[in-house]
């Protein structure tokens, strides 16, 4: 199973087992929404914006492996960056899961999610919380999907 | 077993293939079944000998295609044991068939202090379409529930409280997609009967896999998918009563369901052709009828026994082997189709697991998303079986589950 340790790296299996900030934040005054309903994916996502800078991010909500520890490491991530850092992080990340280049430059625990590359069904899995938390961080907080047509 | 079973995956040129560099398990039969080689042979043998539209046509190619095309809704007749072929129309597929239900009987049938009863269990296709026609009249939708726990049975002790004068049709699954329940169709027909109801039966998943006798059933409409049951995709049937057929106006209009038209009225043809408008699925018709010749040849109740016996074997693996897991619907007396949880992992992860050991799975709300909140999941796995399908498979599905249980737990 060389692919699939690709894809449920250590990294992937420990969040997904333990998400790191799963709850509601109180302090929250941006709040996100995915919704993948071929999959059943769901997601709430928990902003604390203060000016242009994410303080404080979580979420819940339930789904796949990877759906699950890429909105875990996402919170890690996008805590305490800006607006715009937290969209070149995503930037990043979807360049890696779409065509598995790592940025060996800003090397970070989500590299874990490079595997997904070779699993194009699973791209939308990764993706979603990070729709969702980016469109709240910028104002928009109607729900988002990462499924199309044909998924 | 007859002599069609030996060597039957042979006739099954795609189940001869390593997917992941493993030999192909194809294990979800009761989202599309393989076809054998004899219905891929019909298809190509009328695209390359016998293409012409049906009906009307004189020359001798229009005349084969309509011969191929009405020799099928005969043996469609016979495969369900209808009153004549008549009570055959073609769709292209259960969902479709369903639809035509809805529409062409339930606009002309059903109003505001009607209703439609259909139980908890329905697949979205024999959902939605009385959801609309309950939008569309102001009838009111009613559910027969199942029991509480994973057998998934109907609660047949509510089936009086639920099934009263006001329900003017009953739809419901023979076999259900996610639970494997093969519910008691005859006798819920008979009851609708008493009350008046005329019933509507989801055979998507039982026409492939048993014997099926719409006369003995006692239904008034079956709706049926030809891909699940070794035909091409795009084709399926819908069977109805001819008394209550010849009394539905049609659904769609067009080329070939009239009788006469003027500029502004026309008048239909009898049924069936009334609802066959514009020029028919014909190559996938009479490959469809291949198909059910090919399932008769090898004998349903073979079918169906095979089907039993794999879905016990795996029911019992799986319980036995892989800790941790929850499956659904009842362990005896059930179809080919087995949905689990495996505890703390979710489906697509197993689906994907499985798929890298070359057995293919389906993953999801399986098109039942309120069943599966009423059970309190958000996905299942389901492996599904047919008549290609082998022992030495079940084992492998096992190890596959053992193997994907224990790495999510390290």
């Amino acid at each position: 199973m060389q692919d699939l340790t690709d894809l449920y790296q250590s990294v992937i299996l420990d969040h997904n087992r333990r998400p790191r900030n799963y709850k509601v934040l109180p302090a929250a005054n941006r709040v996100g929404s995915g919704n993948n309903p071929m999959c059943g994916d769901q997601i709430t996502v928990y902003v604390q914006l203060d000016g242009d800078r994410l303080t404080d991010v979580s979420f819940q909500g339930s789904g796949c492996a990877i759906s699950q520890a890429s909105a875990s490491l996402m919170t890690l991530n996008l805590k305490g960056k800006t607006v715009a850092e937290a969209e070149a992080i995503y930037a990043n990340l979807h360049r890696m899961v779409t065509t598995g280049k790592v940025d060996e430059d800003n090397l970070s625990d989500l590299a874990a999610l490079a595997g997904v590359h070779q699993f194009p069904a699973r791209i939308k899995c990764a993706t979603l919380s990070w729709h969702a938390a980016l469109n709240a961080a910028k104002g928009d907080e109607k729900p988002v999907t990462t499924e199309k047509p044909g998924d | 077993m007859n002599n069609a079973w030996k060597n039957l995956r042979a006739d099954f040129p795609i189940l001869n293939q390593k997917v992941n560099g493993k030999p192909l398990v194809y294990l979800d039969n009761a989202a599309t079944s393989q076809k054998p080689q004899c219905v891929i042979d019909a298809l190509t043998h009328y695209y390359r000998k016998d293409n012409a539209n049906v009906h009307r046509g004189i020359h001798a190619l229009s005349l084969r295609a309509t011969t191929g095309y009405e020799s099928a809704r005969e043996r469609a007749a016979k495969y369900l044991n209808a009153t004549e072929p008549g009570e055959i129309v073609f769709t292209a597929g259960t969902t479709d068939s369903i639809n035509l239900v809805a529409n062409a009987w339930g606009d002309e049938n059903l109003k505001k202090s009607d209703v439609i009863l259909l139980t908890e269990m329905e697949h979205h296709s024999n959902l939605v379409p009385w959801q609309l026609l309950a939008r569309r009249t102001g009838a009111k939708l009613r559910y027969l529930p199942i029991v509480a726990g994973d057998t998934g049975l109907l609660d047949l002790a509510q089936l009086a409280k639920v099934l009263t004068p006001e329900v003017k049709v009953f739809a419901f699954t023979h076999v259900s997609n996610t639970l494997g329940v093969i519910n008691p169709a005859a006798e819920l027909c008979t009851a609708a009967k008493k009350v008046g109801a005329l019933t509507v039966i989801d055979a998507a998943q039982s026409a492939g896999h048993m014997p099926l006798d719409v006369r003995a059933l006692g239904c008034d409409f079956l709706a049926v998918s030809g891909h699940k049951m070794c035909g091409p995709t795009g084709v399926g049937l819908l069977y109805g009563r001819k008394v209550l057929l010849d009394a539905m106006p049609p659904y769609r209009g067009g080329g070939s369901m009239i009788s006469n038209v003027e500029y502004f009225e026309s008048k239909w043809a009898p049924a069936p052709a009334k609802f066959e408008a514009g020029t028919p699925n014909i190559a996938d018709v009479i490959a469809f009828a291949r198909a059910m010749d090919y399932l008769n040849d090898l004998g349903r109740e073979a079918i169906a026994q095979h089907d039993e016996k794999l879905a016990a074997l795996a029911y019992a693996g799986l319980k036995a082997e892989v800790p941790g897991i929850r499956i659904l619907g009842p362990a005896h007396h059930r179809s080919g189709v087995v949905s689990f949880d495996l505890k703390g992992v979710h489906a697509h992860d197993v689906v994907t697991m499985a798929d890298q050991e070359g057995i293919a799975l389906r993953g999801g709300h399986h098109c039942n998303q309120p069943l599966m909140k009423k059970l309190g999941l958000s996905s299942t796995s389901r492996a599904s079986f047919y008549l290609y399908n082998t022992e030495t498979e079940i084992d492998r599905l096992v190890k596959a589950l053992q193997k994907i249980s224990k790495f999510f737990a390290s």
